[in-house]
């Protein structure tokens, strides 16, 4: 499924955040925002989603929001978990916006396949606000997997994590691409970005200053209006290792 | 979990019987359920149908309505402590009663106070809806829920404060401790409708509860729509505190602790606390309106008094526990 916005423009307490973003994301791209705090990003996925008020238009915004959410899954940047639920149930959120409501054979199928996929069965009934926080990330993706949407939306999702965590999660994102999925996720780890995304935006006060692979969008001089800095790059085996000075 | 709302049934059916069964005429237990059910003219059945009916019929309703409004308001607010005083529509309907009392409209006909009660719920709601407005979030409608508790508070001590002879005063505040005594089946009439309407727009948020344990941005990715659900929860709310305070008084603790209690048990899913606090908010008030027959018979023990003195010990345990086990 494709996600496209066309003029996307944002206004936050009277202070325009995004400025006219058109951007067309086609099904199987893990697409990385980048771009420094405050530039939008998040703003950005909230306006795609319909969440907050926008002009402009976004495919998924225009949807009634029960069959956007059968379209698109959020993860939202505060990994909320307000009760102390098991892991089970908290991955059967994810079934809400679904007919059965998380009781229906369908339902416990996509419900078994994300946490199988998140390798939660360990901590199937344990309660998810017990679990360290790498732990309770992951109940919190598989419950957007078992949303089993086409369209995945998730803000900073490997913020705070352990090294082992990012590395899991960004390759689960570019698996969730390669299988035919829409990945939008804001990253701020530029080197993480380079090496698993397919594609990069990087946002800059609200307007998109670059669109395309790493090597159009990582570029010295981009990066220094971006972020006002510079960087050295290492080439590894495994992809660049990018270093901000 | 079956287990529990079989059992949370049969104790809500066993202490509604028990309310059936006390009183000061102490009537033998057959005969009077013959009566409750044939009708007649004689006293057993008037005293059967007329006094102790509604009062255990209006303990059911009141209790499962704080139950209910009580989880409903803590799974919107994602806060154990919310309970259904929180929005302002009891204290509303408490200052609405005691200027009925205050001015002497109550005793004008035996349906002026809880109709003053409801006007005063309703222009709570008024106020509410003004002050929170169409767009707020659940922290604009905690602190618009503050201030009309404050102002009714106010509003109520003033009254207090300028009541004409300690007769009034006196009237006031025994009925500010809340009461299911002498209630007929009016009043039953009276609450009753809106309570069942309350119950059904409030059992309709369940789904949009439990989203709601991952956040407001997620419950909204999820299809849940803010604004119709605090619609929802705030006329649901409204449509069963208003007449629970316009027949019953003002009962605390009923609201705030029975979903406390009960969370664990359910998992902790709001879409299942629901239904389970309503059935135990209904076993406690049939509970504590038995006990007060039967701890003081001869002097008149309020109902809001028992259960305040109940609920404020096994809150206190309850705070005790969460801290042992090292959560905040």
């Amino acid at each position: 499924m494709v996600l496209r916005l066309s003029g996307l423009s944002v206004t936050r307490r009277r202070r325009p955040v995004l400025h006219g973003v058109t951007l067309s994301l086609p099904a199987g791209q893990f697409v990385g925002l980048i771009g420094p705090n405050g530039a939008g990003k998040s703003s950005l996925m909230e306006a795609a989603l319909g969440l907050i008020p926008f002009t402009g238009t976004s495919s998924l915004a225009t949807l009634p929001a029960d069959r956007r959410a059968r379209h698109a899954a959020y993860l939202p940047q505060a990994r909320e978990i307000a009760w102390p639920v098991s892991v089970e149930d908290l991955v059967a959120l994810g079934r809400i916006p679904w007919p059965g409501g998380g009781r229906s054979g369908l339902d416990r199928i996509a419900i078994d396949a994300a946490i199988a996929r998140m390798g939660l069965e360990p901590f199937r009934k344990r309660t998810a606000l017990r679990l360290s926080g790498g732990e309770q990330n992951r109940a919190l993706i598989a419950r957007a997997l078992a949303q089993d949407t086409p369209m995945l939306i998730a803000d900073e999702p490997i913020a705070g994590l352990d090294p082992a965590q990012q590395l899991a999660c960004l390759r689960l994102f570019r698996d969730l691409a390669a299988e035919g999925r829409t990945v939008l996720a804001s990253i701020h780890d530029l080197g993480l970005a380079a090496r698993f995304c397919t594609r990069l935006v990087l946002l800059s006060d609200g307007h998109v200053l670059a669109d395309g692979t790493a090597e159009a969008v990582l570029r010295d001089d981009l990066l220094r209006r971006a972020f006002g800095i510079t960087v050295r790059r290492v080439d590894t085996p495994d992809g660049p290792a990018i270093l901000p000075v | 979990m079956r287990g529990l709302f079989i059992a949370l049934s049969a104790g809500v059916a066993a202490l509604f019987l028990a309310s059936l069964l006390t009183g000061p005429a102490g009537l033998p237990m057959p005969e009077s359920l013959r009566a409750l059910l044939a009708g007649g003219n004689e006293p057993l059945p008037v005293v059967m149908r007329e006094i102790r009916l509604p009062r255990a019929i209006l303990g059911l309703a009141v209790g499962a309505g704080l139950g209910l409004t009580g989880a409903a308001l803590q799974g919107y607010l994602r806060n154990p402590l919310a309970e259904p005083g929180l929005i302002g529509i009891s204290g509303m309907a408490a200052l609405g009663a005691v200027l009925a009392i205050q001015t002497g409209l109550s005793l004008a006909a035996p349906l002026a106070l809880p109709l003053a009660a409801l006007a005063g719920a309703a222009i709570g709601v008024g106020l509410l809806v003004a002050l929170a407005g169409p767009r707020g979030g659940s922290v604009t409608l905690i602190l618009a829920g503050v201030a009309i508790s404050a102002l009714a508070g106010a509003g109520t001590a003033l009254v207090l404060n300028l009541s004409p002879n300690p007769y009034a005063a006196n009237e006031i505040v025994f009925w500010l401790m809340g009461s299911l005594a002498d209630r007929s089946m009016l009043h039953v009439w009276l609450a009753l409708p809106p309570m069942l309407l309350g119950a059904v727009l409030t059992l309709s948020t369940r789904r949009a509860l439990d989203a709601l344990t991952l956040g407001e941005a997620a419950a909204q990715a999820m299809g849940v729509s803010a604004p119709a659900l605090r619609w929802r929860l705030v006329a649901g709310t409204a449509l069963i505190v208003g007449p629970a305070t316009a027949v019953a008084g003002a009962i605390g603790f009923v609201g705030l602790v029975i979903p406390h209690v009960l969370r664990p048990w359910v998992g902790a899913r709001p879409s299942a606390l629901l239904p389970a606090s309503a059935l135990g908010g209904a076993a406690l008030l049939l509970a504590a309106d038995v006990a007060v027959r039967l701890v003081v018979p001869d002097r008149d023990l309020k109902l809001g008094v028992l259960t305040a003195i109940v609920g404020a010990p096994l809150f206190l345990h309850l705070i005790w526990k969460t801290r042992s086990g090292g959560r905040v």
